[in-house]
């Protein structure tokens, strides 16, 4: 990993993928792709009501072609998408209060399976690591865990209440089966099941009171070693929070979470999507049209880690950006989804 | 609609002659064409629920919308009728339908009621920006319905 400077690096436009008739709010690369030979996909979906399946043309090129649509499902916005860590099923959460499942069925993809439960527009579904479990919020205010059985079968194992808000996403841990969830109320709440009573509940909530935001937060991310998470929010900041890992994965589920950073005066517009790449950059995607980088900085005090503004691209969509995902494979490409309806494919180079 | 009305007894302006004004049209910029383009678009929006427009319920005025053609931000302000509307953010979903292709699309609307013109500013003000619930709002056939009705009874 070579040593980042502020000055030598710049995103370049590899690719702008066109077909979505209205805005794009999520993305998901496929894990099990690009790299091995296997041709990257990455899934989009969108207020027309689809998701897109865009696959790289060959592994040595980086040209996508849209190989799939997958229509008259949902009937209205689908607001987030996410493949199970096998890569075989794709889970799609919609404002029609359903989460689909589709599987890839020759050269087609099939719905499968279709979550029933929530009272109103699902916002965001995440696998566990393992890919056993399924996570989906509501403005409902509620998150359902679902259990996946054999037989394309998904269970509702519990209901969890807490937030007194809509609640924009959740997000699984990297490494343990601890939850995260970000909302409208501005915390963010932490779940984890009761080893006595195999019962899930919130352990802890960052508020503002902890150093919390004090606005909506938006979304949430992981670096890949899972002892950092980082948050963005309407309040215009992002926060980078750390945990004892050892701790967390000993099994300890009150292991708590600490506010290590706060970034501010980058942003000033709110900040729909951060996500944290495995080389360890953070890109943020906003409503003010541009994308940032940030990356940790070599000067940092005895009081913990600080992270510098390394790149900012602005007017990279014509209109807000709601969401920014890194490639999984270290090929240093990050994918930007837009207001405008496009999705961009970038590539982060060195200027040397 | 709902059977009892919020406020039964609301204060009714004359309604206001259209304003062609000279000076202006001599500046000829975009910000100018765009700000009195807007406030025409938005003065004759139906109030939720009185036969009356927005203008003559005194909730928008021209001092109401403000342009920054530089940064590309629209501020509109807005004064409901009294401290506990609810129907605040039905009129915060009027004013954003309405002026949809009125602006460039990287052009960003903020909506916010005026100061100290409603008992819970801050929720209000949070709602009538947070993009995804507006989408989702939008998607609702019954908002939609009664966005509508405000928006197309001003044109007959």
């Amino acid at each position: 990993m070579p040593l980042l400077e502020e000055e030598a690096l710049k995103l370049s436009e590899v690719q702008r993928l066109e077909g979505h008739t209205d805005r794009v709010w999520g993305l998901a690369w496929n894990p099990a792709t690009g790299a091995d030979g296997v041709p990257a996909i990455l899934a989009s979906c969108s207020g027309d009501k689809t998701v897109r399946i865009w696959q790289q043309r060959s592994p040595s090129s980086i040209s996508f072609d849209c190989k799939a649509v997958l229509e008259d499902r949902h009937d209205r916005t689908v607001r987030s998408c996410a493949w199970s860590p096998s890569g075989k099923q794709l889970a799609t959460a919609s404002f029609d209060a359903t989460t689909a499942i589709w599987e890839e069925n020759g050269s087609d993809f099939e719905c499968v399976s279709t979550l029933e439960g929530h009272e109103n527009e699902v916002k965001s579904v995440s696998w566990n690591a393992s890919g056993s479990l399924l996570a989906t919020c509501s403005r409902d205010k509620c998150v359902w865990i679902w259990e996946v059985l054999p037989g394309n079968e998904f269970d509702c194992v519990s209901v969890l209440t807490g937030h007194t808000q809509d609640v924009k996403m959740v997000q699984w841990h990297p490494t343990v089966d601890v939850l995260f969830s970000c909302s409208y109320d501005n915390t963010i709440k932490v779940w984890a099941e009761d080893g006595d009573s195999d019962d899930w509940r919130c352990v802890q909530t960052l508020s503002e009171s902890n150093s919390g935001h004090t606005s909506t937060v938006w979304a949430l991310s992981f670096n890949v070693t899972g002892d950092n998470m980082v948050t963005c929010s309407d309040d215009l900041t992002i926060k980078v929070w750390g945990v004892d890992i050892i701790r967390l994965q000993s099994g300890d589920i009150n292991a708590s979470w600490c506010h290590l950073c706060t970034m501010s005066g980058y942003h000033d517009r709110t900040i729909f999507s951060v996500h944290w790449s495995r080389e360890g950059i953070i890109a943020t995607g906003a409503a003010d049209d541009a994308i940032r980088l940030f990356g940790e900085s070599e000067d940092h005090s005895a009081d913990g880690p600080s992270y510098k503004l390394l790149l900012k691209k602005e007017k990279a969509h014509a209109m807000d950006i709601n969401s920014v995902q890194w490639s999984p494979t270290g090929n240093m490409l990050l994918a930007s989804a837009s207001d405008d309806g496009t999705i961009k494919i970038w590539k982060l180079e060195s200027m040397q | 609609m709902t059977l009892g009305l919020i406020n039964a007894n609301p204060i009714v302006r004359e309604k206001k002659e259209r304003i062609t004004r000279p000076d202006l049209q001599f500046l000829f910029s975009v910000y100018t064409n765009l700000l009195v383009r807007s406030i025409n678009i938005v003065r004759d929006i139906r109030d939720p629920e009185h036969p009356y427009s927005l203008e003559q319920l005194s909730v928008l005025s021209e001092e109401s919308i403000t342009v920054d053609e530089k940064l590309g931000r629209i501020l509109i302000t807005f004064t409901p009728t009294i401290q506990h509307c609810s129907m605040a953010t039905v009129i915060g979903l009027c004013l954003r339908v309405k002026l949809k292709d009125c602006f460039p699309p990287h052009f960003k609307v903020d909506i916010k009621v005026a100061p100290g013109s409603h008992a819970d500013e801050e929720a209000v003000n949070k709602q009538l920006n947070d993009k995804e619930r507006i989408v989702a709002a939008m998607e609702n056939p019954n908002l939609r319905q009664l966005v509508d009705e405000c928006l197309y009874s001003s044109e007959l």
